[in-house]
């Protein structure tokens, strides 16, 4: 057996998994909270690319980009609040998949009226180009960048969340939030702060990925159902169980790509497991979240008290 | 005039009818046999719509993955072609099969769940169905399979030509919507639709919610497999692009442009969205922006869809009356 592959491999496992929980994150919270089901999250994610491609390529700095980002995508998040998602929290789920597919339509063609139809490479400062050894193993700086980035951010939402009364009102709000209502909360500036605070972290998962995978048009419309998939299995509204769903996904979609043909080679002749293998590991997350679905609806780490 | 139906909305749908029955000679006669080919394709969306519409509207079943049944029905052509089967009957009967059995595999699993969680599930499954053509190498993967000659029907109507196809559509469309119609008006639909509004108190009735919606499901998934089947035929070229989920969020928006529940919502609601798409795409190449726009605007603001404004002239009617 490769250690070295393993070991890589569960590093891009790993970073899959925090860029999955940068969205799920934002997701679960929407979800939870408002009841809004936002499919237009994944704009976020590849407007946050967009912005930080711009800053970019006008000032040179990737940390300035990332920054003034991180803005651009709360004021984007906090807009799209006001103006649309406020006025549906109480509709239909029906509608919220409707407007917001309207929001996918909308981001994808301004961005493409903005940037061109062509996507947008995002260099990256010499410092993080290179590759760091550790004992025999060669590792981009870069990967390595993007696990310490997710895991410093899932552990100030942790502290956040967990810590501080702001967090104590989310989690209230996750759980019951016509309680929360009725103890005198201002329901709605909680809401615009938790949408935008959401939105500027599928924007930094991004931000991370578009300098390995270049900006593009639509470049959320995948990942977010995966991140759907996270927060369904973790439990809606539930940010420790996006984090544990993230992981989860992260590693058992990037393990079974390299390593279910093998392992299915051991059951059937090599030629069938060459095709089959890419199929199922693919299909393999949403095989996981039809049998979640099936056998624990609410998700396996839900909320405390949730109904 | 007494013959005329009762109501605008009617007169216009009955009007409606008339023109797609004599659609071809209309387009001949203007010298646009273009638009048949655009007219051919609404209406074979339209028949995949009105059997969303039948588990959405009627039954409350909110499904984002019902273009994986298009996607069944096409490969059913495309696949036995592949192997020089051109056989309609097989084909037929392959997809009205793979689809009835698929749904009431799926439909089981995913109507133990409710609201949002069967619109996740039931997209979920369609995900799968999608990776599954995806890397069928065999037959094309994402590069497409290319259908060199229509479904077949020996000593029966044929598919051959233009026209051909269009009356097929059209006849299975006109079937469609006969057969809802039967349907909801039914027990069996007053037990669907009653589940829509108060699950509970249909059990306390005494009928087995869960079976009846299951059933509702299968059908409704076999419908939507016709709609693919006639789709391998029209295009001559199927990928798993058919089966994406953004598809299955077209196939909800008809719905909604049309006006949910009601029987002639999704026929008019799919003919406004191609021949809209079509309009729009031959202005600018942004139309995508118009359309979300719309989209956006017609959920916060023009609730009924299409149908829903029809209402509206017979409501001014009944006032007069």
């Amino acid at each position: 057996m490769d250690w070295n592959l393993l070991i890589s491999q569960l590093m891009n496992g790993l970073q899959l998994g925090l860029l999955l929980f940068l969205l799920a994150s934002g997701l679960t919270l929407i979800f939870g909270i408002m009841d809004f089901i936002n499919l237009s999250h994944g704009s976020f994610y590849m407007i946050g690319a967009y912005f930080c491609g711009t800053v970019v390529a006008y000032t040179g700095s990737f940390v300035l980009g990332v920054l003034i980002g991180l803005v651009g995508v709360f004021i984007v998040g906090a807009l799209v609040e006001w103006f649309i998602a406020r006025k549906l929290y109480r509709e239909d789920h029906l509608d919220h998949v409707l407007v917001t597919f309207g929001l996918i339509l909308i981001f994808d063609t301004l961005v493409h009226l903005l940037w061109g139809a062509s996507g947008i490479a995002i260099p990256l400062p010499d410092v993080l180009n290179g590759q760091i050894t550790l004992g025999n193993l060669v590792v981009p700086t870069y990967r390595l960048l993007i696990i310490v980035a997710g895991l410093l951010v899932a552990a100030i939402l942790y502290i956040l969340v967990a810590k501080t009364r702001l967090g104590m009102l989310i989690r209230a709000g996750a759980s019951n939030r016509t309680m929360v209502e009725a103890l005198g909360i201002n329901i709605n500036r909680l809401f615009l702060f938790v949408f935008a605070l959401g939105a500027a972290m599928a924007g930094l998962a991004g931000m991370l990925i578009a300098p390995i995978t270049e900006a593009s048009i639509g470049m959320g419309n995948d990942i977010i159902i995966v991140a759907f998939v996270v927060v369904i299995i973790g439990g809606i509204g539930s940010v420790k169980g996006a984090f544990y769903a993230a992981m989860i996904l992260g590693l058992i979609d990037t393990l079974s790509r390299s390593y279910l043909d093998a392992l299915l080679g051991l059951a059937m002749p090599s030629e069938y497991s060459e095709t089959a293998a890419p199929a199922l590991s693919a299909m393999l997350i949403y095989i996981l979240m039809a049998a979640v679905l099936a056998f624990r609806p609410q998700g396996l780490f839900p909320p405390a008290g949730a109904k | 005039m007494s013959w005329l139906p009762a109501n605008w909305s009617t007169r216009i749908y009955a009007l409606l009818l008339l023109v797609l029955a004599l659609a071809p000679f209309i387009f001949t006669w203007i010298g646009q046999p273009f638009y048949l080919d655009l007219l051919s394709r609404a209406l074979i969306l339209a028949i995949a719509v009105i059997s969303l519409n039948l588990i959405l509207g009627f039954g409350g079943m909110v499904s984002l993955g019902h273009a994986a049944y298009i996607g069944i029905g096409a490969y059913s052509v495309g696949i036995p072609s592949y192997y020089d089967y051109y056989n309609g009957w097989l084909h037929l009967a392959l997809a009205l099969t793979v689809s009835a059995v698929f749904a009431l595999v799926t439909g089981a699993i995913s109507l133990r769940t409710r609201g949002v969680y069967f619109i996740m599930i039931t997209m979920a499954f369609s995900q799968m169905v999608y990776f599954t053509f995806l890397s069928l190498e065999e037959y094309g993967a994402d590069d497409g399979l290319v259908i060199y000659s229509r479904s077949e029907f020996p000593e029966f109507i044929s598919m051959e030509g233009a026209t051909g196809l269009y009356y097929w559509i059209f006849a299975l469309l006109l079937a469609s919507l006969y057969f809802v119609h039967r349907l909801v008006h039914a027990r069996f639909g007053r037990v669907i639709v009653g589940s829509k509004y108060n699950e509970q108190r249909m059990q306390a009735l005494g009928f087995n919610t869960y079976r009846y919606r299951l059933v509702c499901y299968v059908i409704s998934a076999m419908m939507c497999s016709l709609a693919g089947m006639l789709l391998g035929n029209f295009t001559s070229f199927i990928s798993p692009d058919m089966i994406g989920w953004a598809r299955s969020g077209e196939l909800i928006f008809m719905v909604i442009i049309g006006g949910v529940g009601t029987l002639f919502g999704p026929l008019v609601g799919t003919i406004a969205f191609v021949v809209l798409e079509e309009a729009l795409s031959a202005i600018t190449i942004y139309w995508h922006l118009i359309f979300g726009i719309m989209l956006v605007a017609l959920v916060l603001y023009g609730k009924g869809g299409i149908h829903g404004w029809l209402s509206l002239l017979d409501r001014k009617e009944e006032d007069r009356g």
